[in-house]
């Protein structure tokens, strides 16, 4: 090296390195995946992970640098504390406790969707709609967490059917919360929109979330209703709204069911037509009617990892063309692979985001962790209720199944996901788990939702590495 | 005696008075056809001085040092400019392959008696203030001082100190300038590699990287904004990208990283062989750690590269960082299009003209922005 003489030239390493804890897991025939403490990972072979355990690794082995940056050996002092910071900040999200609150403001609805056990079509008021007095009593509850931001989403049924509820909790919410961060989502078909509806949700910067499960011919297919014209009400309401309320404020959701299999492109490419920016490859939950029309809807894994990886590259081949248009789940996913931040996904984190993430309180007053919970409910089994809107805030948290569930469930603890390389990226879903396979522990060499994440986890870790194009555009979604 | 002067300057500027700490009693000074400065000593006795052909004309509000024993003058702050800086020691623990400034062992205290003279005289509206060596925490108490005083007299000023970080391995020391709750005080804080044996040779000084390192750690736990710099040579680019990924994984809280072009003076020039990497060829490995940093919302910039030499995508990140007295634009910069935008060459590049200056004859639409730089918060 052509230094000055008086400089030195560079030391070889002095110190001996420690080997920190880490995971591994084979990424394919060739490869393997190895991940840090603190969730940092290195795509690397056998033969490497066997000698850096063996203290054999050779200090001119290609990758003996990366393992000593990324934590896996340590020369310094200063290791240990940025593992932990990384821990830290990944888990920096739950002192917020509780930040959505889901209030289901009627089951009445005007569709019949296979995937979907609670919806009624019925006339009557009083038996499927929340109660004034119901959403005061939430609404209190609500305003006992913590949480700086507050998130209310209204469920159904057809949420717009009791939009006099809903312009109750709104104004209630806004004196209550006056100094917080409050956002409202409106879940909905735009089916019964009207102008005051319009107007009223563009003044109170309300948010709607509306279901998409693809062209025409899919989403009426899937979720029928009078007419089976869903597909075009959606389509002409939607216009109306962002019309008046921008582009922004409205989002999609779709649910992939059995027929929606065979048409992946087709979904992504109605997803852009329609001008969304942002797609949830979603599978069917196996709850409720769901779970009762299985056969019908109803699908293994495998199928619907496949679906996902031609949908995503579908996703990815637009965004090279110059269209903007993300993945959520793969969103959700590379934030947690490729950095320390929080995610605020309910079923994709450890604990489970239920309960502390999100509650639910339904059309007749009982308080559920989850979504999913309430649609068990209906099927005769309570287990995910833990108390009515008048019982007592400390009550709810702690003195229902809540907390066994969540400490039970941690991946950090469950067997197989405690020494799974892939335990800080994925999550814990412990209603799922009790509903097919009988607890909220599990058994994950059969659990779909296992083999589901570690098969898109590892096809991310892949497009990362081996495709230049797919990786700009899956880091051009981050963080 | 030294001296230090506000300059305020009245009649069109044919007349200078001068408003010293020092020597209050003094004060008219007249600028003879603003080349002669007149001013009383601390006796009271009338002085001349006729200020060197090459001195910039001082403006109102300037400082200047008058050392009249060593027969020298010089300014110590410019009103119009924006990079007006602090020098606070000559002394540094450690001895970088590039130093642009290289460190002297002197007995240079002298300095920072002078600055905390002259910090009342600074104009208030100053928008930011520097303040570098050399290594200013070996000042030690007297660094405190001073950042007080910057605080006290400089209320709507932003402070950047550039610092090893090194002294802040000390939890108590971090805790010291947390503790002065400036209100606008930023760290800019060298990592040269994700390796502690690359950093520290590159800095000479074994232990280093593991000092800066807990420095920084324990900057971030009181709360004090860092920036994180990395210059770009030969030593550092093989692992940049690397590097990147290491500050954007255990620094996510910085307020950003600058990624800085080589300045050839100093150790740089003597060691300009092992160190010369041409701008144009590394576009490439700075794309990519421009990519770990933003693609995880750390806030990025590249200092010291004129456009010309960059890839376009990069244009966004580019910004003009080389300080006014030292910075040049040249021949082919005169018809460039873009020359407003752009940062323009070192004055010392005439040791080596990075490859590839040209000027383009029309600005580019809009920059084209690959998909992977969205600017993106947190």
């Amino acid at each position: 090296m052509n230094l000055n003489r008086t400089f030195l030239q560079p030391e070889k390493n002095s110190q001996p390195a420690t080997l920190l804890p880490f995971r591994f897991v084979p990424l394919d025939e060739l490869r393997y995946v190895a991940v840090n403490a603190g969730g940092e990972h290195i795509v690397t072979d056998r033969n490497a992970i066997e000698s850096l355990i063996d203290g054999k690794l050779p200090v001119e082995h290609p990758q003996a640098d990366d393992f000593e940056a990324r934590h896996f050996l340590s020369r310094e002092k200063t290791t240990i504390a940025m593992l932990a910071s990384q821990i830290r900040t990944r888990l920096s999200g739950l002192p917020d406790f509780t930040g959505l609150h889901m209030f289901v403001v009627t089951l009445r609805c005007d569709h019949s969707c296979q995937y979907c056990q609670v919806s009624r079509v019925s006339e009557d008021r009083a038996a499927f709609d929340m109660t004034p007095e119901t959403a005061d009593a939430a609404l209190a509850h609500v305003f006992k967490s913590p949480s700086p931001h507050i998130k209310i989403e209204f469920q159904g049924g057809e949420t717009l059917l009791n939009f006099e509820l809903i312009k109750y909790i709104i104004e209630k919410a806004m004196i209550l919360g006056a100094n917080r961060d409050i956002q409202f989502v409106i879940a909905t078909n735009l089916g019964f929109i009207d102008e005051e509806i319009i107007n009223y949700c563009r003044d109170k910067q309300v948010f709607f979330s509306v279901s998409l499960d693809g062209p025409a011919f899919l989403h009426d297919a899937n979720r029928p209703r009078p007419g089976n014209d869903s597909h075009a009400r959606v389509k002409n309401a939607l216009h109306r709204v962002r019309n008046s309320l921008g582009v922004e404020r409205v989002s999609a959701l779709m649910t992939t069911t059995k027929l929606s299999l065979s048409y992946p492109k087709e979904i992504v490419d109605e997803y852009v037509s329609l001008g969304f920016d942002t797609i949830f490859l979603r599978p069917l939950s196996d709850y409720g009617f769901a779970s009762r029309s299985r056969g019908k809807i109803g699908y293994q894994s495998n199928a619907f990892v496949d679906f996902f990886k031609v949908a995503l590259d579908r996703v990815i081949k637009w965004n090279l063309k110059g269209t903007r248009i993300v993945e959520a789940y793969t969103h959700l996913l590379l934030r947690r692979i490729l950095t320390s931040y929080p995610t605020g996904y309910v079923d994709l984190q450890s604990p489970s985001g239920m309960g502390i993430g999100a509650l639910l309180y339904n059309y007749n007053g009982k308080v559920y962790t989850a979504d999913e919970g309430r649609m068990l409910a209906e099927m005769g089994d309570d287990t995910f209720c833990i108390g009515h809107v008048n019982d007592d805030y400390g009550n709810l948290i702690h003195g229902s199944n809540l907390v066994p569930m969540l400490r039970e469930s941690m991946v950090e603890a469950v067997p197989m996901c405690s020494d799974c390389a892939f335990n800080l990226y994925c999550g814990t879903d412990p209603l799922y788990h009790y509903r097919s396979q009988g607890d909220w522990v599990g058994h994950r060499p059969t659990s779909d939702f296992c083999f589901r994440n570690m098969e898109i986890i590892k096809h991310l870790i892949c497009l990362l590495e081996d495709d230049r194009e797919s990786r700009e555009v899956l880091m051009s979604w981050m963080p | 005696m030294i001296l230090h002067s506000r300059i305020e300057v009245q009649d069109g500027g044919k007349h200078i008075r001068r408003v010293g700490q020092r020597v209050d009693d003094c004060q008219t000074a007249l600028l003879a056809a603003g080349r002669i400065l007149q001013f009383n000593d601390e006796e009271g006795i009338v002085r001349y001085i006729a200020l060197p052909e090459n001195l910039h004309p001082p403006q109102e509000g300037d400082i200047l040092r008058i050392d009249l024993s060593a027969g020298t003058i010089g300014f110590l702050y410019r009103k119009a400019s924006p990079h007006n800086a602090l020098f606070i020691t000559e002394r540094c623990n450690s001895r970088c392959i590039m130093c642009s400034q290289p460190p002297r062992s002197i007995d240079d205290d002298y300095l920072i008696e002078e600055i905390l003279e002259m910090l009342p005289l600074v104009s208030a509206e100053t928008v930011e203030m520097g303040i570098t060596g050399g290594e200013p925490t070996l000042l030690g108490e007297k660094l405190i001082q001073v950042i007080q005083s910057l605080k006290n007299n400089l209320p709507q000023t932003a402070v950047h100190m550039l610092t090893n970080g090194r002294a802040f391995k000390s939890q108590q020391w971090a805790k010291r300038i947390g503790d002065i709750q400036h209100q606008d005080l930023m760290l800019g804080i060298p990592v040269y590699s994700d390796i502690a044996r690359l950093h520290d040779f590159i800095v000479q000084s074994q232990g280093a990287f593991d000092e800066t390192i807990r420095g920084i750690l324990n900057l971030a736990s009181h709360d004090v904004p860092i920036e994180i710099r990395v210059v770009t040579h030969k030593q550092s680019l093989p692992r940049l990208r690397e590097t990147a990924l290491y500050i954007a994984r255990n620094f996510p809280f910085v307020r950003q990283v600058a990624l800085m072009g080589l300045e050839l003076v100093g150790f740089a020039r003597s060691n300009i062989d092992a160190l010369w990497e041409e701008p144009c060829e590394y576009g490439d490995t700075l794309i990519e750690a421009v990519s770990e940093l933003s693609c995880r919302g750390v806030k990025v910039l590249i200092f010291n590269h004129p456009l010309c030499v960059l890839p376009q995508k990069l244009w966004p990140y580019a910004v003009k960082s080389i300080s006014d007295w030292k910075n040049v634009y040249i021949k082919e910069c005169e018809l460039c299009a873009v020359r407003e935008r752009c940062g323009g060459l070192f004055a010392s590049s005439e040791v080596r003209r990075p490859k590839g200056i040209k000027p383009f004859s029309e600005a580019p639409a809009s920059p084209p922005q690959c998909p992977a730089f969205v600017t993106a918060s947190l």
